[in-house]
C-alpha cells in the first residue's frame, strides 16, 4: 500500500533536477561589469558596437572575462572592481556622449545557464543598495497648462473669423468668453463647437453680458493627464540615462505617479539633481554675419565676437548664435514628428502657446530668409538641435522644422523638444535610499537567520523523529530549492522581509512532516501495523495540511494586494512557500518514505522515535 | 524521544473561567493601551524622514542631536540602532517641508561633525504616502480577517466559527496591545507579521475543533460530557500543537537574535503572535464554543452529508 507509481517518482525526480536547475545560478555570484548601452534610439547595440568595445578593451589592455551582447547593450564582464572601474573610464572617452557606460553586476553563471532562462534572483533594492523614488505628477498643473494653450487657441480661432470678444479668463480650468451681444456670442459658440472637440462649452447670461463657459472634457482630461505622465515619464528616462544606471526601472503607478528605482546608485544627491533638473530649450538668431568660416574658426581658438555665443550643432559643426534669447522651451506645448505637407520632407511640428506664437509670428516677419537655431540646454550645456532657415512669417504658433533631416532625426529632435522639460511639475513623495554597506549586510543577516534556524530544526527533528525527521529534513530541504527555483524562475524581487518570508515559510512548511509524523506514532500507538500506520499516517494529515495552509494563503493574498514594496517581496516569498511546502511536505517525503519501506513485505518495526504507549489505554 | 507522555486527558475546560479571566485582563490592558498610548507607528505610517547613519567609532548622539537641532529639528529623535555606532534619525513631517532634499542637509550637517559618517539608510515618505500605507494596511487586516471569517463559515458550524472568530481577533488586539504598551514601532514589516500569523494561528483553531468534532462522532465517546469531549480533543492534539509552533518559532527566534535591528520587531511580533496563538486557540476558542452550548445533535447532519472516507484533517 505504500508504494508510488513510477509516474510520481519521475514527478518528484523531474521536479527536484529542475529545482536544482533554477537554483544554480545563484550559487555562481555575481562579477563587476561594465555596460554600454547607446542613449539615442538611432544608435543600435549590435555586433558592430561589440567589436568597438572589444578594441577599446584591447588596446587599453583590460582582459574582459567575457563579453555578451543583447538587444539593449552590450556588457563585458571583469575580474575585479578596480579593471571595472578603469575600464568604464577607457571607454566612457573613447565612446563619447552618444553612449551611456554603466556599472553593473553580471551573474557569473556559465552562458549556457542563462541560454536557457536560468537567472539568478533579483534582489530588492533593500539588499543591493540603491535608490527607489515614488513621485507624484501635479495633475492641476497639467490641466492648467492644456486649458491655457486652449484659450489661446479659442483667441486665434475666434479672430480669424473675425468674431469680436471682450476678454478671456481662466480661473483653474475653466474659462470664460465675455461677448458684447448675443448674436456675436452664437456665432463664437457654433465655431467654437466646430473647432474645439476637447471642450464642453455653455453658454450664458449674466448681468456683466454674454459669456461661454468653456470647460476640458473628461475625456480630454483623461488624455491631458495621460500625455502629461507619459511625457515625464520619457523626460524621466533621458536624464535617469545620464545617471549611467545600469538597469534603471521607471514606471507609472496609478493615474498620476511615476517610480523611479536606479539599482546600485550611491549618490542620492545627484541622482536627485538629475531627476529635479528641469532642462532647457531657447530659440535664438542664428549670427549670420558671423558664418563665414574664418570668424567660426577663430571662435573656435576662443575669440569670439561680442553678443555672440559659440555653439556645436548635432554634429559637431559650429555655429555662433545671439546671446539674446528669441523664446525659452516653456512656450512649446508640443512637438510631433511628421512630413512637410508640400515637399513630403520628414518634419517636426511644433505647437507654441499664445503668447510664444505672438514673439514667434514677430520675430519671423522680421527674419525672413536668415536662420534660427533651436539650443538645448541640459547639465549646463547647450547644444544647437536644429539651425533652419526662416522661410516665410509663421503666425498661429505652429511652427514647422524640416530640411535635412530624415524620419528618425525628426522623431529624436521632437523627442527632444518634448523632453526638454517637464509637462507637469513633479514632486518626490516617497524616498528609500539604502547604502551598498547596509544591502550587502541585510544579505547577510538574512542567510544567516535562515540557516542558523534550518540547522537547529534539523538537529531537533532528527533526535526527535529519528529517520522520519531526516526525512522531514529532506523534504524541507526540497522546499527550499523549490522556493528559490520558483522565485528566480519568476524573477520576482527578493527583499529582506523576503528573506525572512522563507525562513518562516520553513518554519511553517515543517508543520506539514509533524502533523504526518505524530499521525504516524498515533497510529502506531492504537496498535496499527508500521504499513498501516505509515499510509494512514499521510492520507489522514493531508486535510490538516490543507487547512492550515489556506488561511496563511488567505493573509499572504491580501499582503500582496495591500502591500507595497519590501512587504510586497515578503508576501510574494510566502505565498509562493505555501505551494512548494505542500508539495514537498506532502509528496517529495512521503516518495522517500515509499521508497525505503514501501517495498518491504514484513516491516516490524518503523524508525520515526519512541512511541510511547500509556500503561492505561482508554481511560 | 516522546515528550508528550499524557495519559489522562488534563482538565482544561475545568480552569476555562481562569483562562477567560486572564484573557479578558490581557485583552483590557491591550486596548486601554491602545485606547490612552496609541501605537508609535512608524514612519511608513505618518510620513517623515529617517536617516540611519554608521560612525567609525561611538557615536555621539548629544552631538547629533546638536546638528540636527541646527537644522531646525528640535523634535527630532535620535537613538542607537542596534550598536552603539549605529544612530537612527527620525525626522516628522513638517508643514511646507516634504522635499526629499532633507536628509542631504543632515548628511551635510552631519559631516561637517565627522567626515567619516556613513548613510547606511534613508527612508523619507510623504505625509500622503503615509496615509495610504495607513489605509491599505488596515485594509489589508480587514481582508484578512473577513476571508478567515468566510472560510471558518464554510469550514464549520457556525458555533465554531464565531469562537475561532473571537479567539483570532483576540490575539490580533493583544500584538498590536503589546507594541503600544511597550511603544515598539509599529511598521509595514510588523503589520505583515501581524497579519501571517493571523493566517498560521487560525489553523490550530480549525484543528483543535476537528477534533473536538471527530470525538463528538465517536460512538465509544458518546456517555463522555461536554467539556470532557474538549478535554480530550486539546490532550489529543497538544503534542502536535507544541512541535510544529516550537519548529516554527525555532525559525522565528533565529531571526529574532541573527537577524540585526531591521528584522527584529518583525520577529517579536511573529513571537509574541505565535505565543499568543496556540494559548487563544485552544483555551480562548473552546471555552466560548463551550458556552455558545455546542452539543451532539449540532453535527448530526454534517455527519451524513459527508461521503465515506472524506472525513476532515484529523491529528
Amino acid at each position: 500500500m505504500n508504494r508510488y507509481p513510477l509516474w510520481k517518482y519521475i514527478i518528484i525526480a523531474a521536479a527536484i533536477v529542475l529545482g536544482c536547475f533554477y537554483t544554480l545560478p545563484n550559487f555562481f555570484g555575481e562579477a563587476p561589469a561594465v555596460q554600454v548601452s547607446p542613449l539615442r534610439a538611432t544608435l543600435k547595440a549590435d555586433t558592430a558596437l561589440m567589436s568597438r568595445v572589444e578594441q577599446i578593451l584591447e588596446k587599453g589592455g583590460f582582459k574582459p572575462g567575457a563579453i555578451f551582447l543583447d538587444p539593449q547593450s552590450v556588457k563585458a564582464r571583469f575580474a575585479d572592481t578596480d579593471t571595472q572601474i578603469r575600464a568604464k573610464d577607457a571607454l566612457q572617452s573613447q565612446l563619447g556622449e552618444d553612449y551611456i557606460v554603466a556599472l553593473n553586476l553580471l551573474s557569473n553563471s556559465p552562458g549556457w545557464l542563462s541560454a536557457l532562462g536560468a537567472l539568478p534572483m533579483y534582489l530588492g533594492l533593500d539588499l543591493r543598495g540603491g535608490v527607489y523614488f515614488l513621485l507624484q505628477v501635479d495633475m492641476r498643473a497639467a490641466l492648467a497648462k492644456k486649458v491655457e494653450s486652449l484659450s489661446s487657441d479659442i483667441r486665434s480661432g475666434l479672430r480669424e473669423k473675425r468674431i469680436q470678444y471682450n476678454g478671456i479668463a481662466r480661473t483653474g480650468q475653466t474659462l470664460t468668453v465675455r461677448f458684447r451681444d448675443e448674436a456675436m456670442r452664437d456665432r463664437a459658440l457654433a465655431e467654437l463647437t466646430r473647432t474645439m472637440p476637447d471642450l464642453a462649452l455653455k453658454s450664458e447670461e449674466a448681468a456683466s453680458g454674454y459669456r461661454i463657459v468653456a470647460t476640458l472634457k473628461p475625456e480630454a482630461q483623461r488624455r491631458t493627464q495621460d500625455f502629461a505622465l507619459q511625457q515625464n515619464i520619457t523626460t524621466l528616462r533621458n536624464r535617469v540615462n545620464e545617471l549611467g544606471v545600469a538597469e534603471p526601472i521607471i514606471q507609472q503607478q496609478g493615474a498620476d505617479r511615476v517610480v523611479v528605482q536606479l539599482p546600485g546608485v550611491q549618490d542620492t544627491a545627484k541622482a536627485k539633481d538629475i531627476l529635479g533638473r528641469t532642462a532647457t530649450l531657447e530659440v535664438r538668431m542664428v549670427a549670420e554675419e558671423h558664418s563665414d568660416p574664418a570668424t567660426l574658426q577663430a571662435a573656435v581658438a576662443g575669440q569670439v565676437p561680442f553678443g555672440d555665443e559659440l555653439y556645436y550643432e548635432r554634429g559637431g559643426v559650429p555655429i555662433l548664435v545671439r546671446k539674446q534669447v528669441v523664446l525659452t522651451g516653456d512656450r512649446i506645448n508640443d512637438a510631433q514628428p511628421g512630413f512637410d505637407q508640400q515637399t513630403s520632407e520628414p518634419a517636426v511640428h511644433i505647437t507654441l502657446d499664445g503668447v510664444g506664437a505672438r514673439i514667434f509670428q514677430l520675430v519671423t516677419r522680421e527674419n525672413v530668409g536668415k536662420r534660427m537655431a533651436i539650443l538645448l540646454f541640459e547639465k549646463g550645456k547647450g547644444e544647437v538641435v536644429t539651425a533652419p532657415v526662416i522661410r516665410t512669417e509663421i503666425g498661429g504658433g505652429r511652427v514647422q522644422i524640416s530640411g535635412r533631416m530624415n524620419t528618425q532625426e525628426a522623431r529624436d529632435v521632437s523627442l527632444l523638444l518634448r523632453a526638454g522639460a517637464l509637462a507637469a511639475p513633479m514632486e518626490i513623495i516617497e524616498e528609500r535610499t539604502v547604502g551598498p554597506s547596509l544591502g550587502a549586510e541585510n544579505i547577510r543577516i538574512g542567510f544567516q537567520s535562515t540557516w542558523y534556524g534550518f540547522g537547529v530544526l534539523t538537529v531537533f527533528m532528527i533526535a526527535y523523529y529519528m529517520l522520519f525527521g531526516v526525512v522531514s529534513i529532506i523534504a524541507l530541504t526540497s522546499n527550499v530549492l523549490f522556493l528559490v527555483a520558483l522565485l528566480s524562475l519568476l524573477q520576482a524581487t527578493l527583499t529582506l522581509p523576503g528573506m525572512a518570508g522563507i525562513a518562516l515559510t520553513l518554519g511553517m512548511a515543517i508543520d506539514a512532516n509533524v502533523l504526518i509524523n505524530e499521525r504516524i506514532r498515533e497510529e502506531l500507538r492504537a496498535g496499527n501495523t508500521p504499513q498501516a500506520a505509515i499510509h494512514a499516517g499521510y492520507e489522514r494529515a493531508w486535510g490538516t495540511i490543507l487547512d492550515s495552509n489556506v488561511t496563511t494563503l488567505i493573509a499572504g493574498l491580501a499582503l500582496f494586494a495591500f502591500g507595497s514594496g519590501p512587504v510586497k517581496g515578503f508576501a510574494v516569498v510566502l505565498c509562493l512557500g505555501i505551494l512548494t511546502s505542500i508539495f514537498s511536505a506532502v509528496v517529495v517525503s512521503r516518495g522517500i518514505v515509499n521508497l525505503y519501506y514501501g517495498g518491504r513485505r514484513r516491516l516490524d518495526r518503523v524508525s520515526i522515535g519512541q512511541v510511547w504507549k500509556p500503561a492505561a489505554q482508554g481511560k | 524521544m516522546e515528550w508528550f507522555r499524557i495519559s489522562r486527558d488534563i482538565p482544561f475546560m475545568r480552569h476555562a473561567l481562569l483562562f477567560n479571566v486572564i484573557s479578558i485582563v490581557t485583552f483590557l490592558i491591550a486596548v486601554g493601551s491602545l485606547a490612552t498610548r496609541g501605537l508609535n507607528l512608524g514612519v511608513d505610517f505618518t510620513g517623515g524622514t529617517v536617516v540611519e547613519v554608521a560612525y567609525v567609532e561611538a557615536a555621539d548622539l548629544g552631538k547629533i542631536r546638536d546638528s540636527v537641532a541646527r537644522l531646525g529639528f528640535t523634535d527630532a529623535s535620535v537613538q542607537n540602532f542596534g550598536t552603539s555606532r549605529d544612530v537612527l534619525i527620525r525626522l516628522p513631517v513638517k508643514q511646507g517641508l516634504t522635499s526629499a532634499q532633507l536628509s542631504e542637509r543632515v548628511m551635510d550637517e552631519l559631516r561637517k561633525d565627522d567626515p567619516k559618517v556613513e548613510m547606511r539608510r534613508v527612508e523619507f515618505v510623504g505625509p500622503q504616502v503615509g496615509q495610504e500605507l495607513f489605509e491599505n494596511g488596515a485594509l489589508a487586516l480587514l481582508f484578512v480577517s473577513i476571508g478567515i471569517v468566510l472560510y471558518l463559515w464554510l469550514r464549520f458550524e457556525w458555533k465554531f466559527g464565531v469562537a475561532a472568530v473571537i479567539a483570532n481577533l483576540h490575539d490580533v488586539i493583544i500584538i498590536i496591545g503589546i507594541f503600544s504598551l511597550f511603544q515598539w514601532e509599529f511598521s509595514l514589516p510588523v503589520l505583515a507579521a501581524v497579519l501571517a500569523v493571523l493566517g498560521y494561528s487560525v489553523n490550530e483553531s480549525v484543528v483543535v475543533f476537528d477534533r473536538v468534532r471527530e470525538t463528538f462522532r465517536n460512538r465509544r465517546m458518546r456517555n463522555l460530557t461536554v467539556p470532557k469531549i474538549i478535554d480530550h480533543a486539546i490532550t489529543r492534539t497538544m503534542s502536535r500543537t507544541i512541535i510544529t509552533h516550537g519548529s516554527t518559532q525555532i525559525m522565528v527566534c533565529s531571526m529574532l537574535i541573527f537577524g540585526g535591528e531591521t528584522l527584529f520587531h518583525f520577529a517579536l511580533a511573529l513571537t509574541i503572535g505565535i505565543l499568543f496563538g496556540i494559548y487563544s486557540s485552544v483555551l480562548v476558542a473552546s471555552p466560548i464554543v463551550m458556552y455558545l452550548g455546542v452539543s451532539r445533535e449540532d453535527l448530526a447532519r454534517p455527519e451524513v452529508e459527508r461521503k465515506p472516507g472524506e472525513d476532515g484533517a484529523v491529528v
